[in-house]
């Protein structure tokens, strides 16, 4: 029985030369991949180091002091003040150099997306895939990960989608919306979300959307097979 | 077939390498000529900073001015940090008043001179109300009141040639420096009120340089020495501050 629910499933698959000769994920999906995994990881880490010289938060404009801690805060991370500045000022560095390389390689990725098929044709989800039964199905994951071994299925799709045109764009703006230099000229940028301070934690909220995408992406990578699928996106090819 | 397409990839990829060379040249090039290369422009992190530097001098129109609010935005209570010097020199101003302090003007100016605090409150007096952040993460606003240093620099007469202005603190530890766009801004002040009195001795009485469209730490407290220059070289070590040593940014409008 469960063999003849296989057989239409292997009948659809691309034939193998096809498979050889249109690799899974384009060169530049997989560059900007790696580029943007490892500057995103260095912005969390450098973003952990600076926030522990102050790890409490705000709503409006202003908030706070390290020595007095004075000043109705929004809420406080059971984190001590870690003021070495041999942390905290490298971190800085970091910060910047990093969100540099992952603002501009993701700039190049969506020029990219949108002038080749790469968007319309990987990411956005077919209508007819866009059934909550479907999408309960994945979440639940009651369907198996081979089926997607070609192609990303419902929930990959809307996933991605978010991070890449949600999270990532909301970083940026709300890291520009602490920028006192950046507001002065676009001030909405920080009045939008009430002010300098809202702006910083709603950039924390977001990194751990963020930090919660990349842990089941992770376990959904692990689910399909670590290796075969790391593989894939180094070059290019699905393991036969 | 497939060598064609090597060597066409080949000669693709080696025009566009001489091309982003060529371009890269030219950038440093254009950028040195407009002033858009930091201090710290060396090292692992250079590129990011010059990055930032260029693309917020090329955004910003040298009067872009920091976001203003209105007085029942004011914070009630305001924040500090570091208390002011406990030297003799300090105790011996603060005891007779700041009546024999002096700011020291320097460097590539027509007409070195040193201000007492009546010269400098002879000036014409501004007032703004703008946000501090500290790059530690708090923050907060308050009414600054004192002179503009560009009304003080251009009656010493800044030189044409002058690329940066240096402020050194009481504290002698404690240095920094702007860029003359920066420096000639309307809202950079040399701030001897706060909040409708004299600026709080641990606020940096009686002179505190206020930089608004850059974090809290380049707004140095205690200045009463500045130096106009075309070089940073053979100031501390040449990186325009002491930040950059301890990982900061010389550039703090992030």
């Amino acid at each position: 029985m469960a063999e003849s629910v296989q057989l239409p499933d292997l009948a659809v698959r691309p034939a193998a030369a096809e498979v050889s000769d249109a690799p899974r994920h384009s060169a530049i999906v997989r560059v900007t991949h790696w580029i943007t995994a490892v500057s995103a990881f260095a912005l969390l880490i450098s973003g952990i180091a600076i926030l522990l010289a102050h790890p409490r938060f705000y709503w409006g404009e202003t908030g706070g002091a390290s020595g007095s801690r004075v000043g109705p805060s929004l809420f406080d991370l059971p984190l001590p003040f870690v003021l070495n500045t041999p942390i905290r000022g490298p971190g800085r560095y970091l910060h910047f150099f990093s969100a540099w390389i992952c603002v501009l390689t993701g700039l190049f990725y969506l020029l990219y997306g949108f002038f080749s098929a790469h968007f319309r044709s990987n990411l956005l989800p077919a209508k007819k895939d866009l059934s909550w039964r479907l999408i309960s199905d994945h979440l639940r994951l009651r369907r198996s990960p081979a089926e997607d071994a070609h192609s990303y299925n419902v929930v990959q799709r809307l996933s991605y989608l978010v991070v890449i045109f949600v999270l990532f764009p909301l970083l940026i703006w709300t890291g520009l919306g602490m920028s006192p230099a950046v507001t002065s000229v676009f001030p909405w940028l920080a009045t939008t979300f009430g002010g300098q301070q809202s702006a910083r934690t709603i950039h924390f909220f977001l990194t751990i959307a963020v930090v919660a995408f990349v842990l089941v992406h992770l376990f959904m990578v692990y689910r399909a097979g670590f290796l075969g699928r790391v593989w894939t996106m180094i070059t290019g090819r699905t393991p036969r | 077939m497939s060598e064609l397409i090597t060597r066409r990839k080949l000669i693709t990829t080696g025009l566009a390498t001489a091309a982003g060379l060529a371009g890269v040249a030219a950038a440093a090039t254009i950028a040195d000529r407009y002033g858009f290369i930091p201090p710290d422009h060396r090292g692992i992190f250079g590129a990011g900073e010059t990055l930032t530097y260029a693309a917020q001098r090329i955004l910003m129109s040298r009067h872009s001015m920091a976001r203003e609010f209105s007085r029942s935005e004011i914070s009630k209570v305001v924040p500090v940090n570091g208390k002011h010097p406990q030297t003799d020199e300090y105790q011996r101003l603060l005891a007779g008043g700041f009546a024999d302090w002096k700011l020291t003007i320097d460097g590539l100016v027509a007409r070195p001179a040193s201000f007492s605090l009546a010269d400098l409150k002879r000036l014409p007096a501004y007032t703004q109300i703008t946000h501090q952040a500290c790059e530690e993460g708090w923050s907060f606003i308050a009414e600054w009141k004192g002179v503009r240093l560009s009304d003080v620099l251009n009656a010493v007469g800044i030189a044409p040639q002058a690329k940066w202005v240096f402020y050194i603190s009481i504290d002698k530890d404690w240095w920094d420096s702007i860029d003359v766009p920066d420096a000639m801004h309307p809202q950079t002040f040399l701030a001897f009120g706060m909040n409708g009195q004299e600026i709080p001795l641990d606020h940096g009485a009686p002179i505190r340089l206020r930089v608004p469209r850059q974090l809290g730490y380049k707004s140095v407290k205690f200045v009463n020495h500045i130096t106009v220059t075309d070089t940073m070289k053979g100031i501390g070590d040449g990186l325009g501050s002491g930040s950059p040593s301890a990982g900061y940014s010389w550039y703090a409008g992030i």
